[in-house]
């Protein structure tokens, strides 16, 4: 059995107050408030991760006259996603349908109250569902932002919006779905009734693949979309050719600073509780983000001569990529280790990848976001065995630490990362390709050269 | 009368100013400029991008003088613009054909 980190919303309120129970019944779990009020903070900080966060550090990146545009998709497409995951996300993505995609039980969050509450990974704990649906909101409107950064200053606002729901709808969704929907703890009573919980759990769920707070469903989902992005919507004019320096590297520290904190929250809040593994994850992602900067930082010095601030910072966001499936899965060693690899591989995916693929990925979401991505759920495979410092898999069944098996744990940690590459990379270009053929991907060459600030959106970052 | 305009290293403006205040010039324009001459740019690296900058930044210096003023003038640029290594920068000086002070209607030498 897996300790995954999903679960699916059980209406335990309402299974309790069903007639039939005899006298004596246990009563129904009522939300603890420490978790509850870790679980608000969380959201908050994601919520900061996404509009300031993501968009000062894809801002400062990018030449001064696409600056809003940047920060205008990153805040539109926030909320966009937002209203479509009350809409219909919430329940494609986490009620009952099958492996691949959840049903429409919860449509315009229908029958969700106040009082109905979600499974976390503890038994007889569990959520007010409002503040889950939330927390996943925050998950499912952040992770297709992180895409624009791959066809920065050249697309058209439009072609973006529309890209953005048929991606939500055709990627995000089903990932999360297929990653984290599970009955949750209180199902596993004996092993009959695992497996019957088994045949709503999501697909990637029963694979056994491990992903504690999203390398598959955020980091490889949104950075191969990125990178079929950049190869779709094709180069910036003057690429390779023309300066297309970041206009203000100030203002993406202040952006992956935003970021790092929020990602506490991202991470952290994962755990659903704030109890032990929360404490796991919170220092798992803190050393980790601190050795891939460490990483990033030598490695730079060493190969180009000087250690640069961009550098640096690229490495934090890494190391916070490398850690976020591994986060509470892995002991303190396999997390420093994993964010030295993750500074490291992730260097060589902005330089030597990059001049490979030969695509103008922007903002790089593929070299860090993709390739940390995969590569934290690959080594998620490898730290999270006990032997390794690592938490190993929970029998919820046995009600004790299952049995690890490195080698199949490998195996599940692949079905993971591939289908994301795969369904990703191929919702991506069916969207990309309906736009091109529709309304069209890019701005004129005359908008492009003039920037999306004043062509797209009649307005001016800056007035000097 | 002679135009001077001189192209100096930024970081020089403070003393070219106080050197021209002391020769009797009685006042400057200033602008940030770019340009290249012998000195050579340099590059910048954002991860994977690298950047040549052929258009180093300089501050280009220019005054109105009496034809009596002009050797001292140049000869304090020079001095106090200088700092030996490639870079320091030129100056260029012309014929001036007229000046005329705005608020008196003053013009020529009386105007600058």
């Amino acid at each position: 059995m897996n300790r995954l980190l999903a679960f699916a919303p059980v209406l335990l309120a309402a299974l309790f107050s069903t007639p039939g129970w005899a006298d004596g019944a246990p009563p129904a779990p009522v939300p603890n408030k420490g978790d509850t009020a870790w679980l608000i903070t969380a959201t908050l900080l994601v919520v900061m991760m996404a509009t300031p966060g993501l968009g000062l550090f894809y801002g400062g990146m990018v030449r001064a006259k696409n600056m809003l545009s940047v920060l205008m998709q990153t805040l539109v497409i926030f909320c966009l996603l937002g209203v479509l995951w009350a809409v219909y996300g919430y329940s494609l993505a986490f009620t009952d349908g099958n492996a691949f995609i959840g049903g429409f039980d919860k449509l315009f969050m229908k029958g969700v109250t106040p009082e109905t509450v979600v499974a976390t990974f503890s038994k007889g704990v569990v959520l007010p569902e409002y503040l889950f649906a939330s927390f996943e909101l925050t998950f499912a409107a952040i992770t297709p932002a992180l895409i624009i950064g791959g066809f920065a200053e050249r697309i058209k606002f439009s072609a973006v919006l529309i890209f953005m729901v048929l991606w939500f709808t055709f990627s995000y969704i089903p990932m999360a779905h297929m990653v984290w929907y599970w009955a949750g703890p209180d199902a596993f009573t004996s092993a009959e009734a695992a497996a019957k919980a088994g045949e709503f759990a999501g697909f990637l769920f029963n694979k056994g693949a491990l992903d504690f707070a999203g390398g598959t469903v955020v980091h490889i989902n949104a950075g191969v979309a990125a990178l079929v992005g950049a190869y779709m919507v094709g180069p910036r004019i003057g690429y390779r050719r023309e300066s297309m320096a970041p206009h203000s590297l100030t203002m993406t520290l202040v952006g992956a600073s935003l970021l790092f904190v929020g990602w506490f929250g991202f991470n952290v809040g994962s755990a659903l509780e704030a109890g032990a593994t929360a404490g796991l994850a919170f220092f798992n992602t803190l050393v980790a983000a601190c050795a891939a900067t460490v990483a990033w930082t030598v490695i730079e010095a060493l190969f180009k001569g000087k250690p640069s601030m961009l550098g640096a910072v690229s490495g934090a966001i890494a190391g916070l990529v490398v850690i976020t499936p591994a986060c509470g899965l892995v002991g303190p060693m396999g997390a420093i280790i994993m964010g030295f690899l993750g500074g490291i591989v992730c260097y060589w995916g902005v330089n030597g990848l990059k001049r490979m693929l030969g695509v103008d990925d922007s903002l790089d979401v593929f070299g860090v976001h993709g390739v940390g991505g995969i590569l934290g759920a690959l080594l998620t495979g490898v730290f999270a065995s006990p032997e390794l410092g690592g938490t190993g898999v929970w029998d919820y069944v046995a009600n004790a630490p299952a049995a690890y098996d490195m080698g199949a744990q490998l195996v599940a940690q692949s079905w993971g990362a591939g289908t994301a590459v795969v369904w990703s990379g191929v919702v991506s270009w069916i969207a990309f390709k309906l736009i091109d053929v529709t309304i069209g991907l890019r701005v004129s060459e005359e908008d492009e050269r003039e920037g999306l600030d004043l062509s797209a959106h009649g307005e001016s970052a800056y007035h000097v | 009368m002679k135009w001077i305009s001189a192209i100096i290293k930024p970081f020089k403006l403070d003393e070219v100013r106080m050197a021209l205040n002391a020769v009797g010039v009685q006042g400057l324009t200033v602008t940030d400029v770019k340009g290249f001459g012998r000195q050579k740019g340099h590059t910048e690296l954002y991860r994977g991008a690298e950047y040549v900058v052929d258009f180093l930044p300089k501050v280009k210096v220019e005054a109105a003088v009496h034809d009596d003023v002009l050797d001292s003038a140049i000869a304090a640029i020079e001095q106090a613009a200088a700092t030996g290594k490639i870079g320091d920068g030129k100056i260029f000086v012309f014929d001036l054909a007229r000046a005329v002070r705005i608020r008196t209607g003053e013009s020529g030498a009386a105007a600058i």
